[in-house]
């Protein structure tokens, strides 16, 4: 395994020139000069400069698989809360049931849970979202926990490693959204098991060794193995 | 307004249904408590509370006052309370609202009719000069149960205040041209000394929903509770204090249980509290 | 004002420190639970704790800017912070002081990166003692970065006056109110722009130039320790 360094950068740190990188996320350009303008991991190769943010809201990007919570519904759409720094849209027109005029509280309710994608992000923030998709729906059931959006990728895995050894080992179904939502159903001791797994690789997503660490806590409590 | 996730309400409903809490606690079971005191140097008492997640600081200033005209022979407490907005991304900034009112209100009354301060040793110069104890609630980290936090930073604070006697020499020695009492008083009281104060009843706070009633209700419990209700118990088991929130209701069972649970609390609480302040 | 206290004896302050020394400073971020970003800072005797949320849509509707997030820095002393106890709310100065504050960080917030949105932040003085407008924004910076708000730099702030005609670093509590000329500053200390300036008192150019000097080598030092509370929270997470 490959030991990538895994190094903190602050906002104004100095971390190339545009001569010779390419500037990336989370870096601005003074002066031909390339700093970071957030907390977060440096991500840099022979030709980019990137900076992987570690705290804050999420960040939409379109086509990203979402978990959002209905805030209010409206004469033709809802106003959804999805972890970012702006509600996003669900217009009736981007739902698989045919909704009349003024008739929207007959299918999404404040307070309901929706398994949502980022449809439209456009020049002034404005988000827009949809559930017509196959596996999109509203949730029932379960229990919903928040983790940092930056903590994601973490809790899938490469190849979604991470979270197919949740799922195997505490027997649940479990849905990471982009935002930072997860929505886990299973038995009541093992959703337990599940939460207390990925609020520990929440507190130590950046050190080394967490999988293996991970994988022997929950073969530990396991009476079986599927 | 922060909206919770329908399912994560039925959620906390049903493993409640099944006798279980989601952060693992028994029904009658508080998160764990922490208590620092002396922590504000310009404040006469300082005291910061850590119930869970919840973070309360209070903070106990003195000053020469007049008396109020019923009660010209003690001195005077009041008690304030701020919800400020880095508690809780629901919390705005402006006058106190109904809810930070109410908290203020709850505690005081805790104090002042349970009568802790010893208000009679707290007069100056009788119908003329008193002791006037301000009592200052700030809320810096909401996660549920700021009743119970609250009142527990109150009480730190006033067992760990001193009387600003040296801070406020020159106010005395003005006072003395016209009341030559003062000089005894000055006499009897030459330095900073303790609050004069009786034995504190602790609160302790429940929520209820679905005919389950819990203690020390974490924010996501008090967002599905449909009661509330707060005992501050003694230590000789008496009742010193009760109120009832929201527009659910108790039963006189439950309001038994709860007044059981209270005071098998309170003395846990008590003790932590006297370890705190060095009792 | 007049005073019969001497605030420099044989060279050196009332609490011991030389013309250029730095009160004590303890930074430590990520604190509370519930806020997005925050931090704990104890300079001298002042104890300051700042919290930030957002960027978050900006309420109510009409202050939202459509080209950009307005940043709400909230200045506020607790009742219990000060010799005489202060009656809770906004005065005019915590105003006054809420407003600089929240114009310094504007500054190097990048803030056309959330249009219609808000940034805020409530910075509490918890206890004081001189220069907790500098101390609230320092905490202020830490909370910022704390929250992943990106900025173009890392704003501190620090004061300097005259005392005894003498131009020292960092007044203390005595030397703030008999001192003759308070000058606290905020800085973005990467590029050394001025972000926040206030003076009030008596200097001549060239004092105004050495107390100037002396703020920024003040501001300077102080953003080490900065950077040092925040990689400190977010190293330990590496080092397993």
């Amino acid at each position: 395994m490959t030991k990538e360094t895994r190094e903190i950068v602050i906002p104004s740190q100095l971390l190339g020139e545009i001569k010779n990188k390419k500037a990336g996320y989370g870096t601005f350009i003074e002066k031909g000069k390339i700093y970071s303008e957030i907390l977060g991991v440096l991500s840099a190769d022979s030709e980019n400069i990137n900076v992987i943010p570690i705290r804050g809201r999420y960040n939409p990007i379109e086509g990203d698989f979402v978990i959002g919570i209905i805030l209010e519904a409206m004469a033709s759409s809802w106003l959804v809360d999805i972890n970012a720094a702006y509600p996003a849209l669900l217009h009736v027109n981007e739902v698989q049931w045919d909704v009349e005029f003024g008739e929207t509280e007959r299918y999404l309710n404040t307070g309901d849970t929706i398994m949502a994608k980022v449809l439209q992000v456009d020049q002034e923030k404005k988000l827009q979202i949809t559930l017509k998709d196959r596996n999109l729906y509203k949730v029932k059931g379960g229990n919903l926990i928040s983790v940092e959006p930056s903590k994601v990728p973490r809790i899938i895995g490469k190849k979604a490693s991470m979270i197919s050894l949740i799922k195997k080992y505490t027997r649940s179904r479990i849905f990471v959204g982009q935002n930072g939502r997860i929505w886990i159903e299973g038995e009541g001791q093992d959703v337990q098991k599940a939460i207390e797994i990925i609020e520990l690789i929440q507190k130590e997503a950046l050190s080394y060794g967490l999988t293996n660490k991970i994988e022997d806590l929950l073969k530990k409590d396991s009476k079986e193995v599927h | 307004m922060s909206i919770t996730a329908e399912i994560k309400k039925d959620y906390i409903i049903k493993l409640a249904k099944s006798g279980k809490r989601v952060d693992n606690r028994k029904f009658d079971e508080f998160r764990k408590i922490k208590i620092e005191t002396d922590i504000i140097k310009k404040a006469e008492g300082s005291a910061k509370v850590t119930i869970g997640n919840t973070q309360v600081i209070a903070g106990i200033k003195m000053d020469l006052g007049e008396p109020y005209p019923d009660a010209p022979d003690s001195g005077v407490m009041t008690t304030a309370a701020e919800l400020i907005p880095m508690a809780s991304p629901d919390f705005e900034s402006g006058p106190p609202d109904e809810e930070s009112i109410e908290l203020a209100r709850v505690v005081d009354r805790g104090i002042r009719e349970s009568k802790i301060i010893d208000v009679d040793k707290l007069c100056i110069i009788p119908s003329e000069k008193v002791w006037m104890v301000f009592i200052d609630i700030h809320i810096l980290d909401y996660d549920g149960n700021l009743f119970d936090t609250a009142s527990l930073a109150s009480l730190a604070a006033l067992m760990t205040a001193k009387v600003p006697i040296e801070r406020l020499k020159p106010m005395f020695e003005n006072l003395q041209e016209k009341h030559p009492s003062i000089e005894k008083y000055l006499k009897e009281h030459p330095k900073d000394f303790p609050l004069p104060l009786s034995d504190p009843p602790i609160s302790c706070t429940s929520a209820k929903f679905n005919g389950i009633v819990l203690m020390d209700p974490s924010l996501d419990e008090e967002q599905i509770a449909e009661a509330r209700l707060t005992i501050a118990t003694d230590t000789k088991g008496d009742i010193r204090a009760m109120q009832k929130g929201l527009n659910g209701s108790f039963t006189v069972d439950e309001i038994n249980k709860v007044i059981k649970s209270s005071f098998d609390n309170g003395k846990k609480i008590r003790e932590i509290l006297y370890k705190s302040v060095g009792k | 004002m007049k005073t019969e206290i001497k605030l420099i004896k044989n060279g050196k302050r009332l609490d011991g420190r030389k013309n250029d020394e730095l009160r004590p400073i303890k930074i430590e971020a990520g604190v509370l639970h519930r806020a997005e970003g925050s931090c704990y800072l104890e300079w001298g005797g002042n104890k300051v704790l700042a919290a930030v949320y957002g960027p978050r849509e900006a309420v109510p509707r009409h202050t939202q800017n459509p080209l950009r997030a307005i940043v709400n820095a909230r200045y506020n002393m607790a009742a219990f912070s000060v010799d005489d106890r202060k009656r809770p709310g906004p005065d005019r100065r915590s105003r006054e002081i809420s407003k600089v504050i929240s114009e310094a960080l504007e500054n190097i917030i990048i803030t056309e990166k959330f249009p219609r949105a808000s940034i805020d932040v409530s910075i509490e003085i918890l206890d004081a003692e001189a220069g907790t407008r500098c101390a609230g924004l320092t905490a202020a910076a830490v909370a910022l970065v704390d929250a992943g708000i990106p900025m173009k730099d890392i704003p501190v702030a620090c004061a300097a006056g005259k005392i005894e005609g003498e131009i020292v670093l960092d007044l203390g509590k005595e030397e703030d109110n008999f001192g003759d000329a308070d000058l606290p500053i905020a800085i973005a200390p990467r590029t050394g722009e001025i972000l926040l300036l206030q003076m009030d008192g008596h200097l001549t150019q060239k004092e105004f130039d050495k107390a100037l000097d002396l703020a920024i080598k003040g501001c300077k030092t102080i953003a080490e320790l900065q950077k040092k509370a925040i990689l400190e929270k977010y190293q330990k997470n590496m080092e397993e």
